[in-house]
């Protein structure tokens, strides 16, 4: 047994472990009768997603993932949580009356996928080129040269759209009137 | 099958991905709180970026085109939500219900 | 001068039209002014017509390459080589240059003779403008050099008989006749626009000369069906506007209009524009022997139908009337025979004396107040011996009583119908028609005279003659009516020199024939004479009336065609109108309304699937996506591209 099927074979644990984690995270999610419950175990799935990201060679992102949405997002939905659900929080996640029907539906779309992907035949190049092990320098890089009106593009939209989610959530005062400023 | 056991290939990745995506249409299509459809919609978002660092990993290494896109991925998934729970909250001040069935006026 | 009005003929048709416009928006105010204006211009008019007629008849150069002179109006099609080219101008050969002169002269003494006519009636200065227009329109429809010039004052002449037969707007009888002359008209019209079209598209041009070059070898561009059907298309416009049976109904009711009105335009010119039509455009009939015989044969059915009907009138005017749709069907008939020479001379006659009897006759109707019936006449002639006079002159000449007008003219067309006999029996038919013809108009025309003018004076009655400016005119037509044959005696025919189709014909002197058409009129005179001049109590007339009392009937109603029409109107057309009425409400609106209702029901149904939930709408567009992956994956290598090559 030599070094690298060592490592192979941690690498293979680590990702059905993590793996497990993602999908029954979701899954509770999407089943969990609480609210609450569900958001939290959205943060589970995005901190094991970002593990995930790790095994794809992608620190900086996985990184991200749960600096902006295990942190952030999470806690966005949560203040949303409590200025939404003011009253008990029991069957607050519950399901409406066309679950048999998108059951059928989202089976059909994953038994596409899976026959796609299945049949796919992939240029793996992994055995011989593998990932940057300095992606942060890379990703700089390119971020300010070949990507750089995208990335400024995001960053704007980014700013435009939490300033419209400001407007929009704003409290909106019973007398707000002309004469006020706004 | 040992095989598959030990040596993690991209095929992996997109069934998990498949999944993930799968777990997360069916929430949203299903589910009766507005919230729980936004959660379920940054899952989807979760699955299409692990499939893009997926190919990027395994596919073009050296191109970092699945990292740049997961960034801006994250982006967008971020200001999403930030909107739609602005949104959300609009709405439940005016119609104290965020609860999707209750909410038809598209209707004719 | 010569030279100038020869090569500026179209101030002839230029100076009346001035004149319309003058009194319309000038001089209206002043009726006086008005018909000066009016009898001035025609006079002008008639001055230059004299002299371009003098130059084209001093060279005979023109009697076979017509003096053609036209601008172009406008053309269609790529620049350079125009599909449609159309053009105005003048065509001045003998035909045309008669009719000038003929018209111009004979509408100055009815303008003249209208100054007295219409003394002191509303709108005399509208009246002389209208006579103006007609002038200019009927000089245009003359002197045109293409048929689609030539429609065009067809229409405009149609317009201003309208105008004029409605011009007493007061009377509902005149008001109803002008709309009946108008819609007959345009019925006919129609007919003559299809087959100027139809020319147009077959041989390219509307042009007269071109077009006689271009029938003459008709063969080049189109089939012997297609010359017969534009041939009879064509046939059809001169059946409406000449009052041929079956369209002559609109012109015994256009005698509703003035008097002058009458003569001018439903005796002497604009109905004969139908002959006149047909006698330009001889070189289309003549290739095509069936339409001739149409016209022969319409002609002289038109010719008797229309007399008989002249026998047992009562109104004066009506009988003239009669008398002109009969004298026209002579004219068609000469035309059916080939003969354009005869035609044409008839043509020049009858307006003399026609004229010349509606003149008389208005003058009558001036003196007695419009009482109009000729049994409530009589001895009128010493009263008004001018009127009386000339009218039995004019009597003489269309019985064809020799010398005077009338004789000769009628002669050579029953001359040329006799000798066409020796191509076909059915031409021996018809000149019998004409002979009868011939008896009936000496016999109709007496009997008028007779009753009125002859006899015993009716108590109730004031006649008195009328003024210089009406007698005036009775005297110069009078004049012509005796001595305008001259030209064309059979001894020494000058007319056939002139006026013919192609070629001059020339026919031997048939002495048989005049002494016989001479005995003929002069039996119908004499007939007339013992049953109403001789016997004062009408004995005979009245037990022939009795005895015959349903072909009496008959003839007074006019055949019922009238009665007939409005039958066919009220049957057949609201008729079939109802039908199609159901069949718009059932059928088209049917199934209009089956697509607004299958829209409305489909609108219906298909709002079951609007439910405003955003979570169905999702789920339908993930099943959409679902179907096209698979529809892209399962079909084609290009399907399976457009999934990013993985498959």
């Amino acid at each position: 047994m030599d070094i690298n099927f060592l490592y192979d074979f941690i690498v293979a644990q680590a990702f059905y472990a993590v793996a497990t984690v993602i999908l029954l995270g979701a899954l509770a999610v999407v089943f969990l009768p609480n609210i609450v419950h569900a958001v939290l175990m959205l943060a589970v799935t995005f901190i094991a997603v970002a593990g995930l990201f790790l095994l794809l060679d992608a620190p900086f992102i996985a990184a991200v993932m749960v600096f902006v949405y295990a942190g952030a997002v999470c806690l966005m939905i949560v203040f949303a949580v409590m200025l939404i659900q003011r009253r008990h929080m029991k069957l607050t996640n519950v399901f409406n009356n066309q679950l048999k029907v998108g059951g059928a539906v989202v089976a059909l779309t994953v038994a596409v996928m899976a026959y796609f992907s299945a049949n796919a035949r992939w240029s793996d190049v992994s055995a011989v080129t593998a990932v940057p092990k300095d992606t942060m320098n890379f990703l700089a890089e390119l971020l300010m040269t070949k990507y750089f009106v995208a990335f400024e593009a995001a960053a704007i939209l980014l700013t435009m759209a939490l300033t419209g989610a400001i407007m929009i959530a704003r409290e909106v005062k019973a007398n707000a009137g002309s004469t006020d400023d706004n | 099958m040992p095989d598959l056991l030990t040596t993690i290939s991209l095929n992996h990745y997109v069934v998990l991905s498949a999944i993930l995506f799968g777990i997360g249409l069916f929430g949203a299509l299903v589910k009766r709180n507005a919230i729980t459809v936004l959660l379920c919609i940054e899952i989807m978002l979760t699955a299409v970026m692990i499939n893009l660092l997926a190919f990027n990993k395994f596919i073009t290494p050296m191109d970092f085109t699945g990292q740049i896109f997961s960034i801006f991925v994250i982006t967008v998934a971020a200001a999403e939500v930030g909107v739609g729970l602005a949104i959300l909250i609009a709405i439940y001040r005016n119609q104290l219900t965020v609860n999707l069935d209750d909410l038809d006026w598209l209707k004719w | 001068m010569v030279e100038f009005a020869l090569y500026n003929a179209w101030l002839v048709p230029l100076l009346p039209a001035l004149a319309f416009l003058v009194i319309v928006f000038l001089t209206r105010p002043w009726p006086m002014l008005s018909s000066a204006v009016a009898v001035g211009s025609m006079a002008l008019s008639c001055f230059f017509a004299t002299l371009a007629a003098y130059g084209v008849f001093t060279n005979h150069h023109y009697a076979d390459h017509p003096l053609v002179y036209a601008v172009r109006w406008f053309s269609m099609g790529l620049p350079g080589a125009p599909e449609l080219v159309i053009e105005v101008g003048i065509q001045l050969d003998p035909t045309s240059a008669m009719m000038m002169f003929m018209v111009t002269f004979i509408s100055t003494m009815i303008f003249l003779y209208s100054t007295g006519y219409m003394k002191g009636e509303a709108g005399y200065s509208v009246f002389f403008s209208y006579l103006s227009l007609f002038g200019a329109s009927m000089l245009l429809l003359v002197l045109s050099s293409n048929l689609l010039q030539m429609f065009i004052a067809w229409e405009l002449v149609g317009l201003c008989s309208y105008l004029l037969i409605g011009f007493f707007t007061h009377k509902i009888a005149a008001r109803e006749a002008a709309k009946k002359a108008f819609i007959t008209c345009r019925v006919a019209d129609f007919g003559l626009l299809l087959g100027i079209l139809s020319l147009q598209l077959v041989f390219g041009t509307l042009n007269l000369v071109e077009l006689s070059e271009k029938i003459y070898n008709f063969e080049q561009y189109t089939t012997m069906g297609i010359l017969t059907l534009i041939a009879v298309l064509v046939f059809i416009g001169p059946i409406g506007k000449s009052g041929q049976f079956p369209l002559h109904v609109w012109l015994p009711d256009a005698m509703e209009g003035p008097t002058p009105v009458s003569a001018l335009i439903h005796a002497a010119t604009m109905v004969v524009a139908g002959v006149y039509l047909v006698g330009r455009t001889m070189f289309l009939f003549t290739e095509v022997p069936a339409a001739m015989l149409m016209i022969a044969i319409t002609g002289a059915f038109t010719a008797m139908f229309a007399a008989s009907i002249a026998l047992v009138q009562r109104e004066i005017k009506r009988i003239l009337a009669y008398s002109t749709v009969s004298q026209l069907g002579y004219m068609m008939l000469a035309l059916g025979v080939g003969s354009l020479t005869a035609s044409m001379f008839h043509l020049w006659t009858h307006a003399f004396f026609k004229a010349l009897m509606f003149l008389a006759a208005g003058s009558v109707l001036h003196g007695l107040h419009h009482k109009a019936d000729v049994w409530d006449m009589g001895g009128l002639i010493k009263k008004m011996p001018i009127t009386g006079w000339t009218f039995v002159i004019g009597g003489l000449a269309i019985a064809g009583i020799p010398p005077l007008a009338g004789f000769w003219s009628k002669d050579e067309i029953l001359l040329k119908t006799l000798n066409a006999g020796s191509d076909s029996g059915v031409y021996y038919v018809l000149f019998a028609m004409a002979l009868i013809t011939a008896f009936m108009t000496a016999f109709y025309m007496w009997r008028m005279i007779f009753l009125a003018f002859f006899g015993d004076e009716k108590p109730d009655n004031h006649p008195h003659e009328s003024p210089w400016n009406m007698t005036l005119p009775l005297v110069v037509l009078a004049t012509g009516a005796i001595v305008v044959g001259w030209i064309g005696t059979p001894w020494h025919n000058l007319w056939a020199e002139w006026i013919y189709f192609r070629y001059p014909k020339h026919l031997d002197p048939n002495y048989l024939l005049m002494i016989g058409s001479a005995l003929v009129g002069g039996a119908g005179i004499a007939l007339a004479y013992k049953m109403y001049c001789a016997d004062q109590s009408k004995a005979l007339a009245h037990k022939l009336a009795g005895q015959y009392r349903g072909i009496h009937t008959l003839l007074f109603n006019k055949y019922y065609i009238d009665e007939i029409y409005l039958w066919f109107n009220h049957t057949v057309v609201d008729g079939s109108a109802r039908v199609f009425y159901l069949f718009d409400i059932y059928v088209v609106d049917g199934i209009v309304n089956g697509f607004g209702g299958f829209t409305k029901l489909s609108g219906e149904g298909l709002r079951v699937f609007q439910t405003g939930r955003l979570q169905n709408y999702a789920l339908v567009f993930f099943l959409g996506i679902l179907a096209i992956a698979i529809l892209m994956a399962f079909t084609g290598p290009s399907a399976a591209g457009l999934l990013g090559g993985v498959m």
